[in-house]
């Protein structure tokens, strides 16, 4: 541990500035790919309406057709808005999961939010059970919010309860993957065909369920929530080092979990409700924007929001394009493209932060 | 900023009683006060309740009795407000960590707002680096925890606590990893800051010849029991030790300080 003479407080600081601006940089790249990405998702669909037609179509509606206008209007808009939304908030949902439970498997997929969406889902499709007086095409999407919803507060009640500490949470969560899996397949199993392949095809998660007025439901919520977890972003990065350590720096860190895990339901089952499983971004985004930003959660938080954007827009260009003429579900994209990313990014030798 | 010493600001522990569960690891323990300046440590064998006694201190565990810190009841004191007061330093400091020696101490000043000290971000980093400088890790500023020795995250871990400055100071054997070099240099830190600022130190330690040379007084327990309570030469006695570590010392004081040999295990 030789003093290093060479080192100076002024470069110290020079140092610690550029810092901050590499990451103010870093940011805001990733939100132009993002940008560009959108770009690309408008443009790109079966029907042939490249990008200078869907440009006219929002700020010149006169120079297209009817059904062109539609085509913008309803499809390629609302899905490219729904994968920018959900991977923001099923990321930003993983990031802090990760954060507060302290284990970076964690994950709203991991931890059997997902499988209770499919549950819920499951007894909207093949059962007909749901909360009486719906409409039937809120019966699912409210079936899916309710179980989700549940099964974070299961997790909730486990992570308050002291005796079972944050591993015991963790092994909670990986419990109810497998009891609401076991369920759906007991459900897939007395299903007719006709609802089974309905299930099935919900559970792959996709993005043509989105619609206005999901759009709205999902942005609001996500409006309400980003502002708490911007305002508990030094509380969580005073987490990261250690519970015992926070705490005596004055962090309520129970508190803080619970509202985490709130904030975490309320993003993860409206995401799930809207456009069925996609399991890989909450796992995924908050790492990748760890290994570029660090840990700082200031930058965390956003850069996780924005990561998972991107990859959940490049998962639908791709789920259009890679197979020429159908439109596969995005569900199955995202894991193809992350699965090598991630791959790369934590065999690559670590970087300095 | 030098604060009036009194015994008004003393650390007062009374009847102090807690444990995990239902299993009481210190009890009913009444220590004389702590006074401002003063470098205590928490001596005894493994398991004799000194961890748990720190932490009790610093709000982390339930306790029953009595804990002030001049008029204020620390145990009645919700966390953020307890944090204002104490800070404890814990024996270890996560590895897998990506973030730098001054953004972990510049965030354990974020984490909750200290008395009176609405700082500016250039007042933050300037007081973080002044406090990782005189720690000694001044070159490891820019560094990430995870890319450090386990020493140097013990002196980073030290510096977060020291950058808040706490009136107590509670530090989980705070030179555990460290080498002969940087032990005298904290312990030696660790005094002259408790002596400039009046700050109270109260630290386990293993290594009874270090205690002895830096501390003002030790406390040795036993069994989540006081044993002896004084200044080193008084506390740290043949018999003492005899009782406690069931060892053979001889325990010879002069004009140097304590020696301590330890013959044989009896």
């Amino acid at each position: 541990m030789a003093m290093d003479q060479a080192i100076t407080r002024e470069g110290t600081i020079s140092a610690y500035h550029r810092m901050t601006r590499r990451r103010v940089l870093i940011l805001s790249v990733i939100g132009l790919l993002s940008l560009l990405v959108f770009a690309a998702d408008i443009s790109t669909g079966p029907s042939n309406l490249p990008l200078a037609q869907v440009w006219a179509g929002l700020f010149d509606p006169a120079s297209l057709t009817m059904p062109q206008l539609t085509i913008i209007r309803e499809v390629r808009l609302p899905y490219a808005l729904m994968a920018i939304l959900v991977g923001a908030a099923l990321s930003l949902a993983g990031a802090e999961m990760q954060t507060i439970l302290n284990n970076p498997l964690a994950s709203p997929f991991t931890l059997g939010v997902s499988s209770a969406a499919s549950f819920g889902a499951a007894l909207a499709i093949v059962l007909g059970i749901s909360v009486p007086f719906l409409p039937t095409d809120w019966m699912v999407p409210i079936n899916a919010f309710i179980c989700a919803f549940a099964s974070v507060l299961l997790l909730e009640f486990l992570a308050r309860s002291r005796a079972a500490g944050v591993e015991g949470v963790v092994l909670f969560g990986i419990a109810l993957v497998f009891t609401f899996n076991a369920l759906v397949a007991l459900i897939q199993f007395v299903a007719s065909q006709e609802a089974l392949s309905q299930l099935v095809f919900w559970s792959m998660g996709a993005l043509n369920r989105a619609t206005w007025s999901n759009l709205g439901i999902l942005a609001l919520v996500m409006l309400v929530v980003t502002p708490f977890s911007m305002r508990a972003a030094h509380a969580m990065t005073a987490l990261r080092l250690g519970e015992d350590r926070a705490r005596s720096f004055g962090i309520d860190v129970a508190r803080l979990r619970f509202a985490s895990l709130l904030r975490i339901s309320a993003l993860a089952a409206t995401s799930v409700a809207f456009v069925g499983t996609i399991g890989f971004i909450g796992l995924v985004g908050p790492h990748i924007a760890r290994l570029m930003l660090g840990e700082d959660h200031r930058f965390l938080l956003p850069a996780s929001m924005l990561t998972g954007a991107f990859i959940m827009s490049v998962a639908s260009v791709g789920s259009k394009i890679l197979v020429p003429g159908v439109l596969l579900p995005v569900g199955i994209v995202t894991s193809m493209i992350g699965v090598p990313v991630f791959l790369v990014l934590i065999l690559r030798k670590p970087e300095r932060v | 900023m030098t604060k009036m010493l009194s015994h008004g600001d003393a650390l007062r522990i009374e009847g102090l009683t807690t444990g995990y569960g239902g299993h009481v690891v210190v009890d009913a323990l009444t220590l004389a006060p702590m006074l401002p300046g003063q470098v205590v440590s928490l001596l005894g064998p493994n398991a004799a309740g000194k961890t748990t006694l720190l932490r009790a201190l610093a709000g982390l565990h339930h306790a029953s009795g009595a804990v002030r810190l001049g008029e204020v009841d620390l145990l009645s004191l919700p966390l953020a407000d307890h944090a204002r007061h104490v800070t404890y330093m814990p024996q270890s400091l996560p590895q897998r960590v990506a973030l730098t020696v001054l953004e972990a101490v510049i965030g354990a000043l974020k984490a909750s707002p200290i008395a009176g000290e609405p700082l500016s971000g250039h007042a933050i980093t300037e007081r973080a680096l002044d406090v990782i400088e005189r720690v000694g890790i001044g070159h490891l500023a820019m560094e990430g925890l995870n890319h450090l020795s386990g020493g140097q995250r013990q002196l980073a871990s030290l510096a977060q606590a020291l950058v808040r400055q706490p009136r107590v100071l509670l530090l989980d054997e705070p030179i555990s990893a460290l080498d002969l070099h940087y032990q005298l240099r904290v312990m030696k830190l660790v005094r002259a800051l408790a002596r400039e600022s009046g700050m109270i130190v109260v630290m386990v330690l293993h290594d009874l010849s270090i205690a002895a040379r830096w501390s003002d007084r030790i406390v040795l327990l036993s069994q989540g029991r006081l044993v002896t309570d004084g200044p080193p030469a008084e506390a740290i006695t043949a018999q003492a030790l005899a009782d406690v570590y069931r060892v053979a010392a001889r325990v010879r004081a002069d004009a140097d300080g304590l020696h301590i040999v330890i013959e044989d295990t009896l």
